[in-house]
């Protein structure tokens, strides 16, 4: 017998008595989209930015390697998507679209096609997600709902940068994705 | 050896073991003030736990259908009934791409399958990238709590290994500095590899897609720069929807470290193009687990590690005392199911306050569990010494003349019995402890002269 069939099999054998699959509850959200979505980035260590806090951060840190994938800020591009994952190892920032964002705690989902390559948002020194406002919210009850049963072969809920608090307890930024997570809200 | 002599080895340092106490306090502390600013939060536990029931009744269909689903996207599902079935079917997927050197972000699983020791046995150069991982393989030790695995080190330990190891400056302890350090010397590591490993937080049966939760990231950095991505899981992580996601992925972090989510929350559903994904799906004990009526329960687990940080016993007696992969109170419920002589001390490494249940965002009845393991363990082992006191104590319960001799005896006794008797190795509840102070008179006698 296939080590498939004697786990099934084991399963089967097992007396289990039946039990309802519950409905997901809806919650009463109170507060503001906004308010609340910038706060949660915020706590996570990210931030939400204005366009001209954007072209400050570019200058202020010498950035040159740039990919912008989100529509409107294709001047940003200093480069174009590599076939290569690898070869954005010395990309210092990536400007990609958001799908939608939840307020209670700042995640922000993406998808194959806003990464154009799944180790874009990862690998770059610096990220910045470009999402409408009235793409928020409230749980995360209501972006599955969203989500539905969208096809793509990767999903991100991303919600701050990388980080890490495993000496000690200390929160440090920037374990081995981006180092910033900023988001701009249009 | 047993859990108390292990704890005894912790205890040989009383700042350190303070610090770890502490801190783990401090990690409960943050999932409580996360889990009270959402009044919804009893609702999602109640939800989180009636579909994990649904799912080990249901656990043949879910499996055979999430199989479905992923198969057709394109997905290799692997299924082995142990460890070393699950070791195999990982090698072989190795052997055939001629790989022989892999990252991988944390897994409990490969853990609990002896993994990495047996890919290393076949020239496999394994390393781990989550930070805290990483510092415990550096050290050539396992980790000692499921979601901080370097818990139990202080910075001062991790400055000397990185020096030795990174060539990181001399004495520098700076948390900061120490990180980027790792980043720099893990960043060649994910670029080089080809293969990746990674564990599993959820499955969906409904789609077929898989999710891996982290903060650092570095699971993603592992497998979307390899060219084939190895996703290990023990098949009670299934969950029928994909809007059940939506329950756990708030209930994950909260309890694990008080975050609202982790930072990165990958949906896997199908490979990149012209590259590889696999899933391989562990039994391992489950199933038989899953046979033991009393015990089921403890496969709802998500692997948050609330239940540790809370547990006084865990909090002062440290990860290793438990010598057991996943450590703690669900730990010790888990355990015994997979070897029930080796483990016989863990259900007896609790207080039974209950404090593990009462945090469990899936409301599994660990202390319940516990109590009922102890039941299953004097069953299978004859007299000991705690079973005798008990039968002493018994005895002198029973006659109201006993009970007020010994009472008047131990008053006695207290006072001027030397602290080595009393904290004797017999009595390991002395370790740590200072005895109260003797009241002058019984109550009886008390309320005998005050009752007027």
């Amino acid at each position: 017998m296939s080590s498939k069939a004697s786990i099934i099999a084991s399963i089967k054998e097992i007396p289990l008595e039946a039990t309802e699959l519950p409905e997901i509850p809806r919650f009463e959200f109170s507060g503001n989209l906004t308010d609340n979505f910038s706060i949660a980035i915020s706590n996570n260590k990210g931030a939400v930015i204005s366009q001209t806090q954007l072209d400050n951060f570019i200058t202020s840190n010498g950035i040159t390697e740039i990919i912008a994938l989100s529509a409107g800020f294709d001047a940003y591009n200093s480069r174009t998507l590599p076939s290569n994952p690898h070869e954005l190892d010395n990309l210092q920032l990536a400007i990609i679209q958001g799908q939608l964002g939840v307020a209670e705690n700042g995640a922000i989902w993406l998808t194959d096609e806003n990464m154009g390559l799944r180790a874009l948002p990862f690998i770059t020194e610096h990220l910045v997600i470009v999402l409408p406002k009235n793409s928020l919210v409230p749980f995360m009850h209501e972006a599955y709902e969203i989500i539905g049963d969208q096809q793509s072969g990767f999903g991100l809920f991303v919600a701050g940068p990388s980080k890490t608090a495993d000496i000690e307890q200390s929160l440090v930024i920037g374990a081995h994705g981006a180092k910033s997570l900023q988001v701009i809200l249009i | 050896m047993s859990h108390p002599a292990k704890a005894s080895e912790f205890l040989k340092d009383p700042d350190k073991a303070k610090w770890h106490d502490e801190t783990l306090w401090f990690v409960r502390d943050k999932r409580d003030n996360s889990s009270k600013g959402i009044p919804e939060w009893e609702k999602l536990r109640g939800t989180a736990s009636q579909i994990k029931d649904n799912v080990l009744a249901n656990l043949d269909k879910y499996l055979l259908a999430f199989e479905e689903k992923a198969k057709a996207n394109h997905i290799h599902v692997h299924w082995a009934k142990d460890a070393e079935e699950h070791n195999q079917i990982v090698l072989s997927i190795l052997q055939k791409h001629k790989c022989k050197a892999i990252v991988k972000s944390k897994s409990i699983l490969t853990e609990e399958c002896h993994l990495n020791p047996f890919l290393e046995k076949h020239g496999v150069d394994v390393v781990d990238t989550d930070l805290g991982e990483r510092i415990v393989q550096l050290l050539h030790q396992p980790p000692s709590h499921i979601v901080l695995p370097a818990i139990h080190l202080k910075k001062g330990e991790i400055s000397d290994l990185f020096h030795e190891k990174l060539q990181t400056q001399k004495g520098n302890e700076d948390p900061e500095y120490l990180t980027h350090a790792a980043r720099t010397h893990l960043r060649e590591k994910f670029l080089a590899a080809k293969v990746a490993i990674t564990g599993v937080n959820f499955a969906v049966a409904e789609t077929g897609e898989f999710v891996v939760c982290t903060n650092e990231g570095n699971a993603d950095m592992g497998v979307h720069l390899a060219d084939v991505h190895i996703a290990c899981m023990g098949i009670e992580k299934i969950i029928p929807r994909r809007k059940d996601l939506g329950v756990f992925l708030r209930l994950l972090a909260r309890s694990a470290t008080g975050q609202p989510i982790t930072n990165y929350n990958s949906h896997f559903r199908s490979p990149s193009p012209g590259k590889e994904l696999h899933v391989v799906l562990v039994d391992n004990g489950r199933t038989k687990q899953l046979a033991r009526e009393k015990f089921k329960n403890s496969l709802k687990c998500i692997r948050c590690g609330a239940c540790m940080n809370t547990c006084p016993i865990y909090r002062r007696s440290g990860g290793y005392s438990y010598g057991s992969v996943v450590p703690g109170p669900i730990g010790s419920i888990l355990s015994p199911g997979l070897d029930i002589k080796k483990h016989s001390t863990l259900p007896f490494a609790s207080t039974l306050c209950g404090s593990c249940s009462d945090v469990c965002p899936v409301k599994i009845n660990i202390h319940e569990q516990l109590y009922e393991w102890r039941q299953e363990i004097a069953k299978n082992q004859g007299l000991n010494v705690k079973k005798l006191s008990m039968q002493i104590a018994n005895g002198v319960f029973s006659v109201p003349f006993a009970y007020q001799m010994s009472g008047a005896l131990l008053r006695g006794a207290l006072k001027i019995l030397p602290s080595s008797i009393t904290y004797s190795g017999l009595n390991t509840w002395g370790k740590q402890r200072e005895l109260p102070e003797v009241p002058q008179a019984t109550f009886k006698n008390w309320y005998k002269k005050n009752k007027a």
